[in-house]
């Protein structure tokens, strides 16, 4: 035992002399987690748009200084030609261009009405849909201004009721997925890298030659991601709460214990890693490819499972950050308890013992 | 030049026997595209939807077999209540519930108010809204198919403006024509910047760099010995990439051949030689990977991958400036969806070009040979 402690302070020494890196370890989701929140965002604001009127009349002008008004909007050209028109989407100065036809004035009261074309460019093309329904909106208003129709039908309504989010916060997608995603990977990675270290460079026979069994060297040298991975969580899990608001309804010893078998299993995960590859180029590319995207793409964090084609639905079920992400909004956002996540829970569980079982497997197998 | 070639010689050779190079440069680029674009969807496809039908009539029925036939949705097939409404939700079996009230047809007939209640797991918000919209759509148009023709009062006088959307570049808001590109950008990044910086470093953290160190090869002729590779390799597979992504998912190639390369090369340029500055601080390849994939996590979320960079605050608009992922992410789309030209990108080419040279000066500056 005295032993080990010994060994794992060196461990210890050796990760934490290193600032830069023990900096960029707990830098790494602070940041991610503020650019989920601050920087990316679905909504538009002023959006720039060029107006190609062929009428030049009162009403169209109304109309184009109403759009330009409103902070969604920003008209910043006028085009005379469609030619001009294009050149502003190939040097992408505008997202939309406004087409108003010729006699627009004439038969905006005609029975046919006038029409109004928006070219969009939908090279981004859930930026062009939002564009363009926020642009009709904004026509749509203008008519009902214009037309000052009061006394409305009575239409049946739809009550939505957004349960769980009722403001249709992202930061209740982006919190959990970055916890698993950071997790995940800092854990995996850092830990069968360090471990191939010691075989690469040829330090681990002069290890596997001291007083220290295997499984004391294996530990020593997880043992500080352990602490750096709970660390992690707890700044994501504050900076969700405190910074936007995302609610914990479960109980936080829960949501910590889940956090931590999660960690073990990206432990097991990276034990296993090291015990296959024999260098850190290969560690790293692997953690990157078989943990990494899966987690981003795989696990629900981004992009909806159901909305993916069967084959990769059946394929995010190895994928552990889906488990993972089902537990903690289910603690976080749903309230729930052990009894409604049992199963997640097992799943989780048994991965970790399944790769602790290959790695040990893998461990014998060397020393024959 | 006689050493650059035998420098590049002996670099092909160990990247060429090297087994875990080798299916990095080939395997990389067909799992990236061939994964990555069909699970990088946000189109709303079948969404799980269970249907709670108090009212029990042509119209109620009307507005089941709308939700059956729509491509959003997928009805879930059952007799539901009330009761099962929260269960679905927490435990994830249905994205919405949708209970339809006694007597709802008899109001809507009346003219009576009248309404539908909907029920939206809400936290994955932008589904969630896309779920109402869609959802509320479809209603609508069963309310109004089951009521007939509507008979509006004469209005003469009203005015009427009937607006036409028209999608350029991408009529048919196909996503994944917007997802290759940004893919691809990750794959050449990753190549150029983590490839070379982990080639580098291994000779420093190995030691054999010292053997080169006392050869006669000069630093230039070293550094050059390290780029040149990587700079091909990226190139080779960002056309590999365009190739399966025109084939498989019908990428258009809007713009020319040759514009793309020339941005692919300074962008390749401009990230190999933060691979090289990179490695200059460091030691260990542990050092280099957590180094870079901070930078590249933060250079690739901010550079409009997932979302336009239009709608960033603009202090991150501003911060973008020295984003070299940001200018590739913007010219690769230009140049392929829109067939954008060398001079539609000339502000993206320059900013790349100036913002490469800077980091490749610097890099190369501060590779010492001596420790």
């Amino acid at each position: 035992m005295k032993r080990f402690a010994g060994f794992l302070l060196k461990e210890f020494t050796h990760i934490f002399r290193d600032i830069r890196t023990m900096m960029i370890l707990f830098a790494i989701p602070v940041f991610q987690i503020l650019i989920f929140g601050f920087v990316i965002k679905n909504e538009i604001q002023d959006v720039k748009v060029a107006v190609l009127d062929f009428s030049g009349s009162g009403k169209a002008a109304e109309l184009i200084n109403r759009i330009d008004a409103s902070k969604d909007f920003e008209v910043v050209e006028m085009v005379h030609t469609y030619d001009a028109a294009e050149e502003l989407f190939r040097r992408a100065v505008v997202k939309e261009v406004i087409v108003i036809e010729s006699d627009f004035g004439k038969k905006l009261y005609s029975p046919k009405g006038a029409s109004v074309q928006l070219l969009l460019d939908a090279s981004d093309p859930n930026m062009a849909n939002l564009v363009s329904s926020y642009t009709t909106a904004m026509i749509v208003k203008f008519l009902a201004e214009t037309n000052n129709t009061g006394g409305e039908q009575i239409q049946p309504t739809v009550e939505t009721r957004m349960w769980y989010n009722e403001n249709l916060k992202s930061a209740y997608m982006f919190v959990p997925g970055t916890m698993a995603l950071i997790l995940m990977l800092i854990t995996a990675m850092m830990s069968s890298i360090s471990i191939v270290r010691e075989k690469e460079t040829g330090t681990m026979e002069v290890l596997l030659v001291s007083p220290l069994n295997r499984w004391q060297i294996v530990f020593g040298k997880v043992t500080p991601y352990i602490l750096i991975s709970v660390v992690n969580a707890c700044s994501v899990i504050a900076i969700g709460n405190l910074v936007f608001g995302v609610p914990i309804h479960g109980s936080v010893v829960l949501l910590f214990a889940e956090a931590l078998l999660f960690i073990l299993l990206a432990l097991s995960i990276g034990i296993f890693i090291s015990s296959v590859v024999k260098n850190q180029m290969m560690a790293m590319f692997i953690s990157m490819f078989v943990l990494m995207l899966p987690t981003l793409l795989l696990s629900g964090f981004i992009f909806p499972i159901e909305n993916m084609p069967i084959v990769l639905q059946w394929l995010s079920v190895i994928v552990p950050a889906k488990y993972f992400l089902e537990i903690i909004k289910m603690i976080m956002l749903k309230g729930g308890g052990m009894a409604e996540i049992w199963k997640p829970t097992l799943v989780l569980f048994s991965m970790t013992l399944f790769f602790l079982g290959m790695s040990v497997k893998k461990f014998k197998s060397r020393l024959e | 030049m006689r050493i650059i070639i035998t420098i590049l010689q002996k670099e092909f050779r160990q990247i060429f026997r090297n087994r875990t190079m080798l299916p990095i440069i080939f395997v990389l680029p067909l799992i990236q595209t061939l994964v990555l674009v069909y699970a990088a969807t946000l189109e709303l496809k079948n969404a799980p939807v269970a249907i709670v039908d108090y009212d029990n009539s042509t119209l109620s029925h009307e507005i089941v077999s709308h939700f059956d036939a729509s491509p959003f949705f997928g009805l879930k097939a059952g007799e539901y209540s009330a009761a099962y409404v929260a269960d679905e939700l927490k435990y994830d079996r249905s994205k919405a519930v949708i209970i339809i009230p006694r007597g709802f047809q008899h109001d809507v007939q009346a003219g009576l108010p009248a309404s539908i209640q909907m029920n939206i797991n809400a936290i994955d918000g932008q589904s969630a809204g896309l779920i109402g919209i869609y959802a509320e759509k479809i209603i609508g148009s069963a309310i109004r198919r089951s009521a007939g023709p509507v008979v509006l009062p004469p209005s003469v006088s009203l005015a009427k403006i009937d607006v036409k959307p028209r999608y350029l570049y991408n009529e048919t808001l196909n996503f994944k024509h917007f997802m290759l590109p940004g893919i691809l950008t990750i794959l050449v990044t990753m190549i150029g910047c983590f490839l070379t910086a982990l080639n580098l470093i291994r000779e420093k953290e190995m030691g054999t760099i010292e053997q080169i160190n006392v050869s006669p090869v000069g630093k230039f002729q070293f550094l050059i010995g390290k780029i040149l590779p990587f700079w091909v390799i990226g190139l080779f597979d960002l056309a590999l990439g365009i190739g399966i992504g025109m084939w498989l998912f019908h990428l258009p190639f809007a713009g020319s051949v040759l514009t793309l390369f020339v941005l692919a090369s300074v962008y390749l340029f401009t990230a190999i030689g933060l691979g090289i500055l990179v490695t200059d601080f460091a030691r260990t390849q542990q050092q280099v990977m957590f180094t870079l994939f901070f930078f590249f996590l933060l250079f690739v979320l901010m550079s409009g991958i997932f979302t336009s960079v239009e709608s960033m605050p603009h202090w991150a608009q501003e911060v973008n400036r020295i984003n070299p992922v940001y200018y590739f992410m913007k010219g690769i789309r230009m140049i392929l969806l829109k067939g954008s030209g060398l001079g539609d990108i000339a502000i993206e080419l320059i900013s790349l070009g100036v913002l490469g040279s800077l980091v490749m000066a610097v890099g190369v500056w501060q590779y010492r040979k001596t420790s």
